[in-house]
């Protein structure tokens, strides 16, 4: 609209003392006005606001809850295996043999000693020595029978075995010699004196042993007598390859082992390392194994392997006796202390909680924990505050000796003293925060009493008072219906300055850890980490937010009261 | 007037009798296990000749633990009368001396924060009155009003995160350096006085917001009164006016508040202490209080009484003595 037509319409039709252009506000009105004219009370209404949508409808919309721990994956750098040479032997039997521990205990002391048989639960093995650590145990197998007829030896085979040629010559021979032990046609012979007899035997392999590690893939079954036996031959030999149970091998040597290749790829690790898994359970590829003994031949301490199409690092580390593998793993850790990020805004706290979240409904807690104060004071207050102000004399006297007192009590140390009882009584963290209520409300009204007092004093005086005497009003309708009204702006601007006073209480209590407790949040209890000075300087996010809150708050209520009290007592504003 | 003070003096006897018992019945009610737990403590400590049980019915009789309430309240109360506040718990001495010991550490802190509030405020206030709505008088009063919304430990925890941990100047806590038992007794001085500065600065943010609203809504009283109108009526220059008339009233409300201020100097700042651990009283105290030390405790809570009445009487004399115009009945 054109303002000049405005204002034409406006002095045309109206004039200066016209009733239309006077308009009369009603005392609320008034009141109302002069606030949204305060630039500082309007800052503090929307403050106001602003946290009570934050807290109370941010805590619905928000999907975390406020003790909910949030864990993520992290790549960790962990011990994954342990490598070292092994100075163990490692006994592989025939198919259809076992050979028992004893047996095998047996054969270590006897390898040390460079015996060349041992016994173990009642049968004679022997020894045969193929090469470096690379041992064939024989057992014992009657073969002949060998009879001295008129100086001459006859021998008789038994069960089958045919006699080879030269035999005799080499009984003779040691047994002239004294030995025990002879060869003839390649093998090896034994003899025991049997009377007049001489019981030969030879041996059949019953195991080969050897100090290297054949590495399988994960739940493959165990490696055959034939197997270890040509391979071994093999690789003593430096042949290229080997057959074993129709299927030709190949190696790929390095220094101390091999890799084994066998038609669909490589089938075994042949090393003099043992490589055992960190954690039990864990399930260690051919391939892994396969690096760490060519990296250790080789001398490298890193490696990379392409596992489910990701390269994966590993590193050595020399330890005595043993190398240490670490790998990149990714673990299920808990987010303690995480950044900022998309998912938390505000990051993660010490137990892994979203700030964010916490903050949401620690402000519910500090303003709910404000209001039922409020009115716990305002009760008490109005009521024993109305009746010393309504009765005067000794009424008076007494309710004001009681409110001396107990504006006396040191609040703030009683308050330690009862949040620390609490303690001792292992009183649950939810209903902690309504005795925090109840002994913050009973210990505060002495303040709204006194004023309630006070301004009754002055206003029974007034004619309307007399007015409500005079209808015959009750004492009780006259005090809550007539004078109580009357002070509700001093309440008012009282309590929205006492509930900023109070959610600094509760935050300072929650702060030393005697108010609002884990894992209920609550804007102090939110700020207590910085007792620890890494903490502070490095996490502001943590606990920079919280503080920044109650501030901001306790402000917004401390702007509205100033608002407030400008606004219904105009004469201070000039 | 001498029959007002007497008069007073006398209620304020009764209120702290009421005010010990409430705090001795809170203390009787709390879990026993303190004293048990000291009883215990005690008969551990090497060289101590007593058993856990002698200890137990000794520190049962001490404390009067072993009476009903009330005749407890009364024997601690005779004792108290006669300046007997026992010996304290936690500190192993008489809490009269612990008391000795560490209140002129709380007394420096609250006699230097008090006064560089004066310092800061009264300017400050009367700046903004001078100027009412200007932005000056914006600043002032969002100002103080933050500084009555800062909740102590966080102003601390902001001032350890930038003064201490940024820029290195203080250390986080305590109330000298490491070296300070080979300084000269003036560097020890100076060394007392550095680890002040952040407790100082505290201290003087949290409390400076209430004084400087004082001032300026009492300057803004005194600015608006008819015998300023006269003094501007008469030609004086608005510099006399201000500083000398203006001022001087102005006065009159906050040297009351000031008197009743000054016993609270004695009652240190619990949670500033704590955090900067300066072993003041209300460090002390505040131990005691969260080890359930109840002898101290009762000292504590009384002393505590003491001051807020002490500041009360004070500021009612004042305010008479001050303003002839008040004449007490």
């Amino acid at each position: 609209m054109d303002p000049n037509q405005e204002n034409q319409h406006m002095s045309a039709s109206v004039a200066l003392d016209d009733e239309q252009r006077i308009r009369v506000l009603s005392p609320g009105m008034l009141v109302f006005k002069r606030f949204v004219r305060n630039k500082l009370a309007i800052t503090g209404a929307v403050i106001v606001i602003f946290m009570f949508a934050f807290s109370f409808i941010g805590g619905l919309v928000n999907p975390h809850g406020q003790t909910e721990v949030f864990r993520h994956y992290q790549p960790f750098v962990k011990e994954y295996a342990a490598a070292a040479f092994t100075d163990q032997y490692r006994f592989t039997p025939v198919p259809g043999r076992t050979l028992s521990q004893n047996t095998q205990n047996a054969f270590n002391v006897a390898a040390a000693r460079n015996a060349e048989s041992f016994s173990a639960d009642g049968e004679t093995f022997m020894i045969e020595v193929m090469g470096e650590d690379f041992y064939l145990i024989e057992e014992l197998v009657p073969f002949a029978k060998v009879t001295s007829v008129r100086g001459q030896l006859v021998a008789s085979p038994l069960d089958g075995h045919t006699i080879p040629d030269g035999f005799t010559s080499a009984i003779d021979s040691a047994i002239k010699a004294g030995r025990e032990l002879f060869e003839a046609g390649g093998d090896k012979y034994a003899y025991i004196i049997d009377g007049r007899e001489y019981a030969v035997f030879t041996g059949t392999p019953v195991c080969v042993v050897v100090k290297k590690v054949f590495d399988l893939p994960p739940d493959s079954p165990a490696l055959s007598y034939h197997f270890v036996m040509n391979a071994m031959l093999a690789f003593q030999g430096g042949d290229p390859s080997f057959e074993a149970e129709g299927q030709t091998y190949t190696f790929d040597r390095n220094d101390g082992g091999a890799e084994i290749y066998g038609q669909d790829g490589l089938v075994a690790v042949m090393s003099p390392l043992a490589i055992k898994e960190y954690q039990p359970g864990e399930v260690m590829t051919l391939e892994f194994k396969a690096a760490v003994a060519e990296a250790i031949a080789e001398g490298t301490r890193y490696f990379e392997l392409i596992e489910d199409g990701e390269v994966v690092e590993y590193t050595l580390e020399d330890q005595p006796n043993q190398w240490v593998i670490r790998k990149e793993m990714d673990t299920y850790l808990i987010k303690t202390y995480g950044p900022p990020s998309l998912e938390h805004w505000l990051g993660t706290d010490a137990n892994g909680m979203d700030v964010l979240t916490r903050l949401m409904y620690g402000g519910r807690i500090s303003i709910t924990i404000g209001f039922v104060v409020v009115l716990i004071e305002m009760f008490i207050g109005i009521i024993l505050g109305g009746i010393a102000g309504y009765f005067g004399k000794w009424v008076d006297n007494l309710i004001m000796r009681i409110v001396d007192i107990f504006n006396c009590i040191p609040t703030f140390p009683l308050y330690i003293i009862l949040g620390a009882s609490l303690d001792q009584f292992g009183v649950d963290p939810t209903l902690r925060i309504y005795y925090l209520m109840l002994i913050i409300g009973l210990l505060g009204w002495p303040g709204i009493a006194r004023m309630v007092r006070g301004q009754i004093l002055s206003l029974r005086e007034q004619e309307f008072m007399v007015a409500a005497e005079a209808t015959g009003l009750r004492v009780p309708r006259r005090i809550f219906r007539h004078l109580i009204p009357n002070v509700i702006p001093q309440l008012i601007v009282i309590s929205t300055m006492t509930l900023g006073g109070i959610i600094i209480t509760e935050a300072t209590l929650s702060f030393l850890g005697l108010g609002v407790r884990y894992p209920l949040a609550s804007w102090g209890n939110m700020v207590t980490n910085v007792n620890d000075p890494y903490i502070m300087i490095t996490y502001l996010n943590t606990w920079v937010p919280a503080g920044m809150l109650i501030l901001i708050t306790v402000l917004g209520f401390n702007f509205i009261g100033d608002g407030l009290r400008d606004a219904f007592d105009p004469k201070m504003k000039r | 007037m001498r029959n007002y003070i007497i008069k007073r003096v006398l209620l304020s006897i009764v209120i702290l009798f009421c005010v010990a018992f409430i705090v001795y019945v809170i203390m009787r009610s709390l879990p026993t296990s303190y004293v048990e737990r000291q009883a215990g403590i005690k008969a551990m400590t090497p060289g101590s000749t007593r058993t856990y049980e002698e200890w137990m019915d000794l520190l049962n009789a001490r404390y009067g633990l072993d009476k009903a309430v009330l005749p407890g309240y009364l024997t601690w109360a005779k004792d108290a009368v006669r300046g007997d506040f026992g010996e304290s718990w936690a500190w192993n001495m008489l809490c009269t001396d612990k008391f000795k010991d560490v209140i002129w550490y709380s007394f420096a802190l609250g006699a230097f924060s008090l006064l560089f509030q004066m310092l800061i405020a009264i300017p400050l206030g009367i700046l903004a009155a001078r100027k009412q709505y200007s932005r000056t008088d914006y600043t002032v009063t969002v100002v103080a009003l933050v500084g009555i919304s800062m909740p102590s430990f966080f102003f601390a925890a902001l001032l350890k995160l930038t003064l201490s941990g940024q820029l290195g100047w203080f250390e986080l806590y305590g109330m000298v350096s490491r070296t300070h038992q080979f300084m000269t007794p003036f560097q020890q001085f100076l060394d007392i006085a550095w680890h002040y500065v952040m407790p100082l600065m505290t201290l003087t943010f949290i409390s400076i917001g209430g004084w400087m609203r004082y001032v300026r809504t009492n300057m803004l009283e005194v600015l608006n009164s008819d015998y300023i109108r006269t003094a501007r009526a008469k030609g004086l220059p608005e510099k006399r006016v201000v500083n000398h008339h203006a001022f001087r009233n102005t006065l009159i409300p906050i040297v009351t508040i000031f008197g009743g201020t000054l016993p609270g100097l004695f009652s240190g700042a619990l949670v500033t202490e704590q955090l900067f651990q300066i072993v003041g009283i209300g460090y002390t105290g505040y131990q005691s209080l969260i080890q359930g030390d109840i002898p101290f405790v009762m000292f504590y809570m009384t002393f505590m009484a003491v001051l807020v009445l002490a500041g009360t009487l004070l500021a009612d004399i004042l305010y008479a003595v001050v303003d002839p115009r008040v004449r007490v009945a």
